[in-house]
């Protein structure tokens, strides 16, 4: 090769490259501008969750249904970061009934764990804000609380009395320099007033045995590194059963762990969900454990919600593209393909999402319409929705026969 | 001086022979070379040393892998599959000599892996390849991906100067990556294409063995349904072997011909995939497959739960290794160690209870 054809095919490569590039360039000034602009909106949503003193009547709300423990209603969880806004949850709303499991499926990007934290309040500040939408949570007292304008102060008489999390990796989880029994008894003192030392021990060792300790007295004892990943799942699952929740957050409980202690993780779980008679939220990517697990299934894909309906519906009848290509593309034991079906891309850039169907550059189904703007959450029965032009007929057809039943 | 000696001087590694090796030495005419096996694990053994004496040594070892031997045919995908800590990483690394080999001897293309110097070592590496679990850290966040891809193609010499840059886009393009990536760094890619630059770092040597340990573990569904399907497609074009390691049986049932069942380091059952899959006979074997969720909420399956967690390998439970979470144990499970035995087709097991039918 010629040294001439060398230098030209080397320019050719970085005009490439810059062009391809220039899509994603924030200049400097714009990077400044940005974080000037969030500064001012983080600032007030901050000031505003750091207040003393806050009137109850301003955060108390009325649930839509009694029978539900949370619902979410249009939230919208936004990242403000250097390079634009990141739409992490955008327009989320479905319910958690009591005494089931609603497992929330997607791929990891989706935002599936950031709902779960705007309900936790756990979001990294200043950056990570909810935005706009309701959280109403059902309290033990009767009251109904609305969680996303909630004061810090308020949040935390409720967290981890009322509802609680299980995380995904439960080595980092835990504080590595304290014993697994001072951790454990933290959770009494901070929640139950007037407990003494004795009284959080036994109630410690008593949540140990729960979650089927061999030997409670000896792990509340023991420092998290003596333990094996199952045996520390189930000291994150007694830390989360101390105060009798309502509700237990369980953000991929399994996903670090071998499948033989999945299933008995998966046991446990669904033991304890009765012997509390409350709720659990599951997040998980494995559709397997989801089928398990779950009464009801929400997909979400880039934020958005796309599909959501009872376990049955979702896994006998998918209608979303995603869902049906989610199914598809996982391997199933004692079943022969030839070739796996595969969604083709990646999900897309979480800054600057397009106003058509976010899933439409990805889909096999795709259509003319699809150019259009983000397809609505329609239903299509009584408790299956889903959000995609395909299904415009069923959903007309459902809408329907509800106003002539009410006529 | 034995085999032993030889490899590790300094280090005494004395086990008393058990029932198993002896019977295992007998029976080892499937572990012969002939033309079409590319690799034979012969009774390989890997011990790490643990709690070092100034004056005695070793004192304690950490049996990671106690005794494996398989015979593998060109073209065809052998899984291993196992629980966390039952040394089926420990095994992939000893194959490619990563881990020095403690007794026993690994013969790729009938040369005894374990007696090469460093030099003949060098001279084979490029024929057989490795593919790691965790793309985010198996990459040099400082290297573009052109030369990650290459350096090794570079050092071993494998193509002109002239022709080097041409050779490495190829190979990216055979793993779908497009070659404008050529001049870009690990960070800027996804959890998916990195794992692509890891395949097409290891194919660029033109390999004929690849060890792919786990290397679906850490993507996303959609995302593992590509990879696998990638792997699959390079073996039926190159006819590439892989040895494939991983904890999800359902991406093995997929991808192997052949099933070894791992628990504490050793084999429990081996045999074709059907066989494993369709009539599983080793207790162990029936559990972790009972184990597996299925995407299917009619389906409620009578689950095997298995109790505790899988023992320490430094002290493994005499008799079989399995007898204490087994819930078929018998009397003769916690004294004598049961011999990987064949049932028909190649179809093996370590099981007491075929044993005395």
């Amino acid at each position: 090769m010629k040294i001439t054809d060398k230098i030209f095919q080397s320019k050719e490569k970085r005009l490439a490259q810059k062009k391809d590039r220039a899509k994603h360039y924030v200049s400097g000034k714009e990077i400044h501008d940005i974080s000037k602009e969030n500064l001012k909106i983080t600032r007030a949503l901050e000031k505003q969750a750091n207040r003393k003193n806050v009137p109850e009547a301003e955060y108390l709300t009325k649930m839509h249904d009694p029978n539900n423990i949370v619902e979410f209603d249009d939230l919208h969880t936004y990242f403000f970061t250097d390079a634009g806004v990141v739409k992490a949850v955008d327009g989320a709303s479905f319910d958690i009934p009591k005494k089931s499991i609603v497992g929330v499926v997607g791929e990891s990007g989706c935002g599936k764990s950031v709902t779960s934290l705007s309900l936790m309040r756990l979001l990294q500040a200043p950056s990570g804000q909810i935005f706009s939408g309701e959280i109403r949570f059902n309290a033990k007292d009767g009251k109904a609380y609305n969680i996303a304008k909630m004061p810090r102060y308020a949040i935390n008489q409720i967290r981890g009395k009322e509802m609680t999390m299980i995380f995904q990796e439960p080595m980092t989880s835990l504080n590595p320099v304290f014993r697994i029994g001072f951790q454990l008894d933290e959770v009494s003192f901070l929640h139950v007033p007037g407990i003494t030392r004795e009284g959080a021990k036994q109630k410690s060792i008593a949540m140990l045995k729960l979650v089927g300790m061999a030997m409670p007295e000896n792990t509340y004892n023991q420092y998290p590194h003596e333990l094996s990943g199952g045996m520390r799942q189930r000291v994150m699952i007694a830390m989360s059963l101390a105060c009798d929740p309502r509700l237990i957050i369980a953000d991929e409980p399994t996903t670090a762990l071998d499948v033989t202690i999945q299933a008995q993780i998966l046991d446990l779980l669904r033991e304890i969900k009765t012997k509390i008679d409350g709720s659990i939220m599951l997040i998980t990517h494995d559709l397997g454990v989801i089928a398990e697990m779950a009464d009801y299934v929400v997909v979400m894909y880039a934020g958005r919600i796309i599909e959501k309906g009872t376990a049955h519906e979702i896994f006998e009848n998918p209608l979303h593209p995603y869902t049906i290509g989610l199914e598809r593309s996982k391997p199933k034991i004692q079943q022969k393909v030839d070739r796996l079906y595969t969604i083709p891309g990646t999900v897309p850039n979480p800054i600057n999402m397009p106003d058509y169907c976010y899933f439409r550059d990805r889909c096999s189904k795709r259509c003319d319409r699809c150019d259009g703007k983000y397809p609505e959450l329609r239903q299509v029965s009584p408790t299956h929705t889903v959000s995609c032009y395909l299904y415009d007929e069923l959903a007309d057809q459902y809408a329907k026969g509800k106003a002539g039943e009410r006529k | 001086m034995t085999d032993k000696e030889k490899l590790n001087p300094g280090i005494q590694v004395a086990p008393v022979e058990t029932a198993q090796e002896t019977h295992s030495r007998l029976n080892d005419a499937e572990l012969e070379y002939s033309e079409g096996k590319i690799l034979i694990a012969r009774h390989v053994k890997k011990y790490f040393p643990l709690g070092k004496n100034w004056f005695k040594g070793p004192t304690q070892f950490v049996r990671a892998v106690d005794d494996v031997s398989f015979a593998l045919e060109r073209g065809k995908t052998l899984g291993i599959v196992g629980e966390s800590g039952c040394g089926k990483t420990t095994l992939g690394r000893t194959l490619l000599r990563l881990n020095s080999i403690t007794a026993g001897s690994v013969y790729f293309d009938g040369t005894d892996i374990a007696t090469l110097t460093r030099k003949e070592l060098r001279n084979l590496r490029p024929k057989i390849q490795i593919i790691f679990q965790d793309p985010y850290s198996s990459l040099s966040p400082r290297m573009p991906v052109g030369e990650i891809i290459g350096e090794a193609v570079r050092e071993h010499g494998l193509v002109t100067k002239e022709k080097y840059h041409d050779y490495v886009v190829e190979v990216m393009k055979k793993c779908g990556l497009p070659s404008y990536y050529f001049d870009r760094y690990p960070h800027e890619f996804s959890g998916g294409q990195r794992q692509r630059i890891c395949i097409a770092r290891a194919l660029a040597l033109n390999p004929e063995l690849v060890i792919c340990d786990e290397p679906v573990s850490a993507l996303d569904v959609s995302i593992q349904a590509q990879i696998i399907n990638l792997l699959k497609d390079l073996q039926n074009q190159y006819g590439l072997t892989y040895v494939f390691i991983s904890h999800d049986l359902s991406v093995v049932q997929y991808i192997s011909d052949d099933v070894a069942v791992m628990y504490l380091g050793t084999v429990v059952e081996t045999g074709k995939t059907e066989y494993i899959f369709r009539k599983p006979m080793h207790p162990y074997t029936e559990a972790l497959l009972s184990a597996v969720p299925v995407p299917d909420p009619n389906v409620k399956m009578n689950r095997i739960i298995l109790k505790g967690d899988i023992p320490s390998p430094v002290n493994p439970p005499a008799g079989c290794k399995f007898h204490t979470r087994c819930r078929k144990c018998m009397d003769i499970c916690k004294s004598v160690p049961p011999i990987l035995k064949d049932y028909g087709d190649g179809h093996k097991v370590a099981c007491h209870l075929y044993s005395q039918e």
